[in-house]
């Protein structure tokens, strides 16, 4: 039986959760493309991103934001002189922008990788490969979630 | 002991690129969601993967929050000589887990 000292603290808790679901940021969208953004550069190490070389498979329409498959191909032909060095992924409206980093050499044979994400709402996945030329490459998909991961907390 | 399932053919031809495709158990608690009670469940999660292969670390990845639970890492190599495959799974609380596999090359 739930006694009175139980439910008083039980109702506590929730008003507290309410509460830190009103106080989120009115800029959270400008907040996370800022955070999208510094960690781009943080991967680039400040270089600037070249469109192409990268697919990005992502389904368009996802169901399920909890489980997400996320293909990269990268266009390269993976010698010792020339390999993808890192394919990043990151997404825009998640709390943080990181979803994998993986690093890979010549030996990989090709430049593949797959994995599943979670993806909290509707907008863009990117994927960014780093040759060893130095320069990076990037596709970028926009996405339309119809049920979010992380929806309980309204982090949204 | 941790779970985890590692796919790749047992033998193939030289220079051949297989595939392999690994998965962990693993619940992979964000840190961003709140018990009924409005407390912070803390993070758990793996942070980090390689493989190496005779010894030679061949891939290598950083996983975030935002991975699925249960990591699938699905990834390329080039069939260079029989050996043995190791996969290390690491991350939050001490959590550890190791696989090996046998690759034989023709």
């Amino acid at each position: 039986m739930t006694s009175r000292r139980r439910f008083l603290g039980l109702a506590a808790g929730a008003l507290a959760a309410a509460n830190a679901r009103a106080q989120l940021d009115p800029n959270i969208a400008v907040k996370r493309r800022i955070a999208l953004d510094s960690a781009i550069a943080k991967v680039t190490r400040g270089t600037a991103l070249r469109q192409g070389k990268v697919k990005l498979e992502v389904p368009p329409l996802i169901d399920n934001g909890n489980t997400v498959p996320v293909m990269v191909t990268v266009d390269s032909p993976m010698t010792a002189a020339e390999h993808v060095k890192a394919i990043h992924v990151l997404t825009e409206k998640n709390p943080q922008p990181y979803v994998l980093s993986a690093y890979l050499g010549p030996r990989a044979g090709r430049a593949r990788l797959a994995t599943r994400a979670r993806i909290a709402d509707s907008g863009r996945v990117i994927a960014i490969a780093e040759l060893s030329d130095g320069t990076y490459w990037s596709q970028t998909v926009s996405v339309i979630v119809t049920l979010s991961a992380c929806l309980e907390d309204g982090l949204i | 002991m941790a779970r985890v399932a590692v796919t790749l053919p047992a033998s193939a031809k030289r220079g051949e690129v297989i595939e392999i495709r690994t998965l962990a158990q693993h619940a992979m608690e964000n840190g961003f969601r709140h018990t009924q009670t409005g407390e912070l469940i803390p993070r758990d999660i793996i942070t980090r993967f390689s493989c190496s292969y005779n010894g030679v670390e061949i891939f290598r990845a950083e996983l975030h929050p935002a991975l699925a639970a249960n990591p699938l890492i699905t990834f390329t190599t080039v069939a260079a000589e029989s050996g043995t495959l190791e996969f290390r799974w690491s991350g939050d609380n001490g959590y550890v887990a190791t696989y090996s596999a046998q690759l034989s090359v023709a």
